[in-house]
C-alpha cells in the first residue's frame, strides 16, 4: 500500500492512472476501471445518455424548486390549457399542471426501476453465483426454473403476478422484479463458471472457507461488474414495462402522477388535447432511450472484441 | 431411455450414419424429456401464482354474502378440500387436456373463449411479422454493409426509438394523426359495425374471409383497420430483426471467405447476397420466430390501444376482473407458444445448420 500515490495532485493521479505498466493489482484494476471510463465518455450515444439520465435524477431531487404548483391540486377553472407561459406543458382535466405532474412522476419511474434493480439483482446475483458455483443438482434445478420463467415475455409473467397480487405500484414493483432476476441469474452463473476452477478459489477453499463464505466473497464480488451492467441494459424494458402496467390501470393507480396512469387518463383527451397524453409518453420514451444509449455504450466498452 | 442409449452405443460402433440416428433418437429424447420438464414447470409456476391470489376464490365466485353452507359447499366443488399435491395433479391432468376451468366474465371455458379471440390477433401479428420483417432485414444488411457510415446511423437510431418507445403511445399518436387527423387509415376495431353480420367467418382472419367471399369492400375496410396497428407492432420487431440482422452480417463479412470472394473479383452485391446473406438466413429464422412470440407481449398493449377484439384484449379485461382462470389460462397458452416456437427453431437449425451437427 505504500506505493499508493499522494492523490493531492490531480497530474500525479492521472500519471498514476496512465502509467504504462501498473505495479500493484489495485493500479490495474483503476487502470482499467479508467479506460472503460475514457471509452465510455468517446462514445458519444454512451455519453448523451448518461447526461439525460444525470439531469433526470437532478430533475426528480430537485423537482418540487423548479415548479410553483402541486402534483394533485385541482384547478378546474384553467382545465385543459394548452401550452403556455404559466403551464409550459399545459393543464390536463382537472386543471393539474403537466409539467409539475411529469417532475413528480419522475420520481416514481425512478423509484420503480431502482426498487425492481435492488430486488431482482441480488435475487439473480445470489442465483446465479451459487448455481455455477455449486454445480450439481441446484445449478439443474435452479436453470430449469430460469428456463421457465424465461418461457414467458417479461410482460405477460408480471402481468400474471400482479393478477394475482392485486393492482398498485408496489405490486407491481414486485411482479416485474420476479420477471426480471432469471436472465441476471443466468449470466451470473455463467461468470461464475469461469472462475470456480481457479487457483485462488482453490486456495481459499484449502484453507478452510465455507461454500458460504466462498461464493459471498470470492465468487459474487467477479460476477458483479456484469450484474450491474445487465441492469443497466435491461433498465429501458424496466421502464416501459413499469410504464406499460401503469397504462393499464394495473401499476400505479390515478391521481398518481405516473407516466404511464398520466398517459391512461389522458387518452380520451387524444383527440382534442394531445399534450395530455403526448408529454408523459414522451418522457417514458426520453429515459428509455437513454438507458438504451447508455447500455449499449457500456457493452461496447466491456466487449472490446468489436474494435 | 436405455433403448436408445444401447442404440447409440451400438450405433458408435459402425459406420458413419448409423452413429448418427443413434445420436438423433438420444437427441430426440433428450430434447422431448426437457420440453416435458419445462411445461410441467410452466404448470407449476401458474399454478403457484393462482395460489397467490389475496382474495378467496370461493368468495369471488359466490360474492361476501354466501351462506356458510354455499361456501362450504363450493369449497368441496373446487376441490380446495383435498391436499395441495392432489390439487396440483388435477390442474395439471385438466390443463394437459385445455381445460382452463370456466371464465368468471364470460361463464363459457376459458378454452372456448381464447379459440374466439386468438385469430384476431395472429392475423394482427402475422401482418406485422410480414411488414418487420420484410423490412428489418433488408435494413440490417444495408447498415451492415455501409457500416459507420450516416446510412447505418440512420438504421441505428431508427431501431434505437423502436425499442424505446412505449408502444400503447405510438399507438395513440398513430390514431391521432393518421386517422383522427389525415383519415389515410381506418379507426379502432377491427371491421365496420355494419359488415360485421355480412362476413361468414371460415378462418377467422378477416383479410383472408373477405378475399374469399369476394367482398373486396370488406377487404378494404378490414385492411385499412389493421394497417396502423400492425405497422406500430411491426416497428418494433423491425428495430430487433434490423439489429439482429446487422450483427449477423458483420460476423461474415469479417471471415475469411469473404475476403477470398472479394479476391477472387465477387462484386460487393454478389458478396452480400449470395455469400454472406446465404450463411446467416438460419440464424434469422430464430431470429424472427423469437419476435413473433414477442408481439404478442406487444399485442397486450396495441390491442388495449385500438379496441382489437383479440387475445390481448381478453387477458387485460380479465386482469381488470381479476377473472383469474381467464389470466392463468392466457398465461399458460402465451408460455406453451413460447416453448413451441423455441422447440420448432431449435429443430430447424439442426436440420439446416450442418455447423450445428
Amino acid at each position: 500500500m505504500t506505493d499508493t500515490p499522494v492523490t493531492s495532485s490531480r497530474t500525479s493521479l492521472r500519471a498514476w492512472l496512465e502509467a504504462p505498466a501498473a505495479s500493484t493489482p489495485r493500479q490495474a484494476r483503476a487502470q482499467a476501471a479508467w479506460r472503460g471510463w475514457k471509452r465510455l465518455l468517446a462514445n458519444r450515444a454512451a455519453l448523451a445518455g448518461l447526461i439525460v439520465l444525470i439531469l433526470l435524477v437532478v430533475i426528480a431531487a430537485i423537482g418540487p424548486l423548479l415548479t410553483p404548483y402541486s402534483p394533485m391540486s385541482q384547478d378546474l377553472s384553467v382545465r385543459l390549457q394548452p401550452p403556455s407561459m404559466l403551464h409550459p406543458l399545459g393543464t390536463d382535466d382537472l386543471g393539474r399542471d403537466i409539467m409539475t405532474r411529469i417532475l413528480y412522476g419522475a420520481r416514481i419511474t425512478l423509484m420503480m426501476a431502482l426498487l425492481v434493480a435492488l430486488i431482482a439483482g441480488p435475487i439473480g446475483l445470489i442465483m446465479g453465483a451459487t448455481a455455477g458455483y455449486l454445480g450439481g443438482w441446484f445449478d439443474i434445478v435452479a436453470m430449469r426454473l430460469v428456463d421457465i420463467f424465461l418461457s414467458f415475455p417479461s410482460l405477460i409473467l408480471a402481468l400474471a403476478f400482479v393478477a394475482a397480487l392485486g393492482p398498485g405500484i408496489e405490486n407491481a414493483v414486485i411482479a416485474i422484479a420476479l420477471s426480471a432476476w432469471p436472465p441476471i441469474a443466468r449470466l451470473a452463473r455463467a461468470e461464475a463458471l469461469t472462475v470456480r476452477k481457479s487457483d485462488y478459489i482453490a486456495a481459499s477453499r484449502l484453507q478452510g472457507a465455507s461454500s458460504t463464505r466462498l461464493i459471498l466473497r470470492h465468487v459474487m464480488p467477479i460476477c458483479l461488474p456484469s450484474v450491474v451492467i445487465r441492469i443497466t441494459l435491461n433498465m429501458a424494458g424496466i421502464i416501459l414495462t413499469a410504464a406499460g402496467l401503469g397504462f393499464l390501470g394495473l401499476g400505479a393507480q390515478p391521481p398518481s402522477p405516473e407516466w404511464g396512469a398520466m398517459l391512461a387518463s389522458g387518452r380520451q383527451f387524444m383527440l382534442t388535447n394531445w399534450w395530455l397524453a403526448a408529454t408523459p409518453g414522451a418522457a417514458i420514451m426520453l429515459v428509455s432511450l437513454a438507458f438504451n444509449l447508455l447500455g449499449d455504450g457500456l457493452r461496447d466498452v466491456l466487449d472490446p472484441r468489436d474494435e | 431411455m436405455s433403448a436408445s442409449d444401447l442404440a447409440g452405443s451400438a450405433a458408435s460402433n459402425q459406420s458413419a450414419p448409423s452413429i448418427r440416428w443413434g445420436r438423433v433418437a438420444r437427441e430426440v429424447l433428450r430434447t422431448v424429456a426437457s420440453v416435458l420438464v419445462t411445461i410441467l414447470g410452466l404448470l407449476a409456476l401458474t399454478f403457484f401464482i393462482g395460489r397467490l391470489l389475496p382474495l378467496d376464490p370461493v368468495l369471488a365466485i359466490l360474492g361476501d354474502d354466501a351462506s356458510q353452507e354455499a361456501y362450504d359447499r363450493m369449497v368441496v366443488q373446487l376441490g380446495l378440500d383435498k391436499p395441495l399435491w392432489q390439487q396440483f395433479l388435477t390442474y395439471v391432468v385438466n390443463s394437459l387436456q385445455f381445460d382452463f376451468g370456466t371464465s368468471l366474465t364470460s361463464g363459457k371455458p376459458v378454452t372456448e373463449d381464447i379459440l374466439r379471440v386468438f385469430p384476431a390477433t395472429l392475423e394482427l401479428a402475422t401482418v406485422a411479422m410480414i411488414l418487420g420483417t420484410g423490412l428489418g432485414i433488408p435494413l440490417g444488411v444495408i447498415a451492415a454493409a455501409n457500416r459507420d457510415t450516416w446510412i447505418d446511423q440512420v438504421v441505428r437510431v431508427l431501431s434505437l426509438i423502436g425499442y424505446s418507445a412505449p408502444i400503447f403511445w405510438l399507438g395513440l399518436l398513430g390514431l391521432t394523426v393518421f386517422y383522427a387527423g389525415l383519415g389515410w387509415v381506418g379507426g379502432p376495431g377491427r371491421i365496420d359495425i355494419l359488415y360485421q353480420y355480412d362476413l361468414t367467418p371460415r378462418t377467422g382472419l378477416y383479410l383472408i374471409d373477405s378475399a374469399l367471399a369476394g367482398r373486396w369492400d370488406i377487404f378494404a375496410d378490414v385492411f385499412s383497420r389493421i394497417v396502423l396497428p400492425a405497422s406500430i407492432l411491426a416497428y418494433g420487431a423491425m428495430a430487433y430483426i434490423s439489429r439482429m440482422t446487422r450483427s449477423f452480417m458483420l460476423e461474415q463479412f469479417s471471415q475469411e471467405y469473404i475476403v477470398a470472394a472479394r479476391a477472387k473479383g465477387a462484386s460487393r452485391t454478389q458478396m452480400i447476397w449470395s455469400h454472406a446473406f446465404p450463411n446467416i438466413a438460419v440464424q434469422l429464422v430464430t431470429v424472427v420466430a423469437l419476435s413473433y412470440a414477442f408481439l404478442l407481449e406487444g399485442a397486450v398493449l396495441t390491442e388495449t390501444v385500438f379496441a382489437w377484439p383479440g387475445f390481448g384484449r381478453y387477458l387485460t379485461t380479465a386482469l381488470l376482473r381479476a377473472d383469474m382462470n381467464a389470466v392463468l389460462g392466457c398465461t399458460l397458452v402465451v408460455g406453451l407458444i413460447f416453448i413451441t416456437l423455441n422447440l420448432l427453431c431449435d429443430i430447424f437449425y439442426r436440420a439446416f445448420d450442418p455447423r450445428t451437427r
